[in-house]
């Protein structure tokens, strides 16, 4: 069976897989849909969901188009954890793969330093930075690749580690490449499916950290997001539950599409673990 | 190795570990916008020059830079963690007051996130490929997917505000001036939903490792010998799976817990819940950074802490541990 094959064969795979592709299109689309943008006051305040036309999900507190803001809110949610994901594998791969291939110092100095970083607790060390940076698009994307890639660095040492001691690298030593062009052609290319699995679930967990972030009041107040939705309308959650409720069911089902689509991608990478039962 | 000298050893690296952690503060401390002297009389109320350049020299600020690192170190190891203008307390008591909060609240959620997690876990692989496996395993999704902070104002709404079943605000009756026993009741209802939801994400976690776990090790051979003997699944699974499949769970558990106090943050911002993670988000209104720092650092510590302490206690209960490294 082929890759695709055996991706499709998994329902959850492919339900996220369209979940996935709908939240694309929709921050695709989103100033087609409502150019008016998110921020533009176009009703009385509070309207209840489902009852006016044109304004399906209702208003928020200042009389805002809830579903303009859910539109619009996709688009920085897919952006910080798309690059935060990239930024956080620009530091890990490149960090696990010469501590995992030289060994030795190269490998205690990295890992000591990985370690130091899996200690500190995540969001804590994310709100610090935030905070101290001023919150903007790129602090905040800055931060989440800070305190995400660790567990990268840790997995792409290991792959290196079982990875250079094939014979295929023995045969790259002999004839006569250089360290860096086996590690960087011979090597990490063969590590790259745990690579992609790992990575679709951190743009997950991404997106939870960004929108967890802008909940607390630390996102770009420039741009409308979900996380700031459900922040701006916590205090109301007695009287407007639905301004809490969509923007969370938005990032629910987002993060849920990556994670099925994680899996999927897993399971098709390694078929023969798929039939000893799935995990 | 003996117990003795793993702790030591583990007690001397938490020590570096705070100290790294110390000079990050500081670091960040000076990376933070504005003039700490200015941002200090400013709080204070009054912003003439003179008066910011007395502050300058009062806290040192005009001496070079590893003089400054080697005062603020200093500072944290005797445990001064810096004034909080904000609040005109020092940040080592306003963290004193607030810790024994969010330590309830933590430790009852690591508590039942893994209780619930490993009971769940071991009932779907006991059902695997059934539907009742199906239905566990997708909640598990859910919540795996879920925002703690809206999983929070959701149970809010359907449990407080809806149903009336249990507070979803502070840590107990304000002004109901119950003691003993009658308080331990009230604080405990005020416990129930800032603890379960917090734990929701790291139940799901638990509760997927635990299949995941009981599952392999139900192919191993030892499990088929057992079953050769005659032994019954109930039996087999109690006393030979769940004993071997618990290990590495337990092992990621206590690693993990670090990750709750984070968490907390948004757990307490949504329930009013006094301990130090709401401390940090009203420091961060206020731009607190003095306090934001401290919270950060005893959060830190109180991760070392428990892995030192679970590392403990797996050493115990598991002798082939200190055997192996």
């Amino acid at each position: 069976m082929t890759f695709w094959k055996r991706f499709a064969t998994n329902r959850g795979a492919v339900i996220g897989l369209v979940l996935l592709a709908a939240v694309i299109a929709i921050a695709l689309l989103a100033p087609v849909i409502y150019p008016g943008g998110p921020w533009k006051m176009v009703q009385r305040p509070f309207l209840v969901p489902f009852t006016t036309d044109g304004l399906p999900l209702g208003t928020d507190t200042l009389g805002r188009n809830v579903a303009a803001g859910l539109v619009h809110g996709a688009r920085v949610s897919l952006l910080v954890g798309l690059v935060s994901t990239v930024m956080a594998l620009l530091i890990g791969v490149p960090l696990g793969a010469l501590a995992g291939f030289y060994g030795g110092y190269v490998d205690e100095g990295a890992m000591r330093f990985t370690e130091f970083f899996q200690t500190i607790p995540n969001f804590a060390l994310a709100i610090v930075l935030v905070a101290i940076l001023q919150p903007t698009l790129g602090s905040i994307t800055l931060a989440i690749a800070i305190v995400s890639w660790p567990p990268v660095a840790r997995l792409v040492r290991a792959e290196v580690m079982s990875l250079k001691r094939r014979e295929f690298v023995d045969a790259a030593h002999l004839a006569g490449l250089s360290n860096i062009r086996i590690l960087v052609s011979e090597v990490l290319p063969n590590a790259v499916s745990p690579i992609i699995v790992m990575a679709s679930l951190m743009v997950a967990t991404a997106i939870l950290l960004e929108s967890s972030l802008s909940f607390l009041g630390l996102g770009d107040p420039n741009i409308m997001s979900w996380g700031y939705m459900i922040g701006a309308a916590r205090t109301v959650i007695r009287s407007a539950w639905w301004l809490s409720f969509f923007p969370g069911l938005a990032i629910l089902l987002t993060v849920l599409a990556l994670n099925l689509i994680g899996e999927g991608l897993n399971d098709a990478f390694n078929p023969h673990l798929t039939k000893k039962g799935r995990t | 190795m003996s117990l003795l000298t793993t702790i030591f050893g583990r007690l001397i690296k938490a020590v570096l570990t705070l100290l790294a952690i110390a000079v990050l503060n500081f670091f960040l401390i000076h990376a933070a916008p504005g003039d700490p002297a200015a941002v200090i009389a400013g709080e204070a109320g009054a912003a003439d020059p003179l008066f910011i350049a007395q502050l300058r020299e009062r806290f040192g600020l005009d001496q070079p830079l590893y003089v400054q690192l080697w005062s603020y170190v200093k500072n944290v190891l005797t445990l001064d963690l810096g004034y909080s203008f904000r609040q005109g307390m020092p940040v080592y008591d306003l963290i004193a007051d607030r810790l024994p909060a969010t330590l309830l609240l933590t430790l009852s959620s690591f508590v039942i996130s893994l209780s619930l997690g490993i009971a769940f876990g071991v009932a779907a692989a006991a059902r695997v490929g059934k539907a009742s496996d199906s239905i566990l395993t997708t909640i598990a999704l859910l919540f795996y997917a879920t925002p703690l902070y809206w999983a929070a104002l959701m149970a809010v709404l359907v449990f407080s505000v809806q149903l009336g079943w249990l507070p979803g605000f502070g840590y107990e009756t304000v002004g109901s001036g119950y003691s003993g026993l009658q308080r331990t009741w009230d604080i405990l209802q005020h416990l129930i939903l800032p603890a379960l939801t917090l734990g929701l994400f790291f139940m799901a976690v638990y509760m997927r490792m635990t299949r995941a776990s009981m599952l392999e090790v139900s192919q191993m051979d030892f499990v088929k010998t057992a079953r050769a003997k005659g032994l019954s699944g109930a039996v087999i699974r109690r006393r030979h799976i769940l004993r071997n499949a618990l290990l590495p769970v337990v092992t990621l558990a206590g690693l993990q817990a670090g990750q709750l106090i984070g968490g907390a943050v948004l757990t307490e911002t949504v329930f009013a819940w006094p301990g130090i993670g709401r401390l940090m988000f009203e420091s961060l209104e206020a731009r607190d950074y003095n306090t934001i720092l401290g919270v950060f650092l005893v959060s830190a510590a109180m991760v070392i802490l428990f892995n030192i302490l679970t590392d403990i206690v797996y050493r115990l209960v598991d002798p082939r541990i200190g055997a192996k490294s």
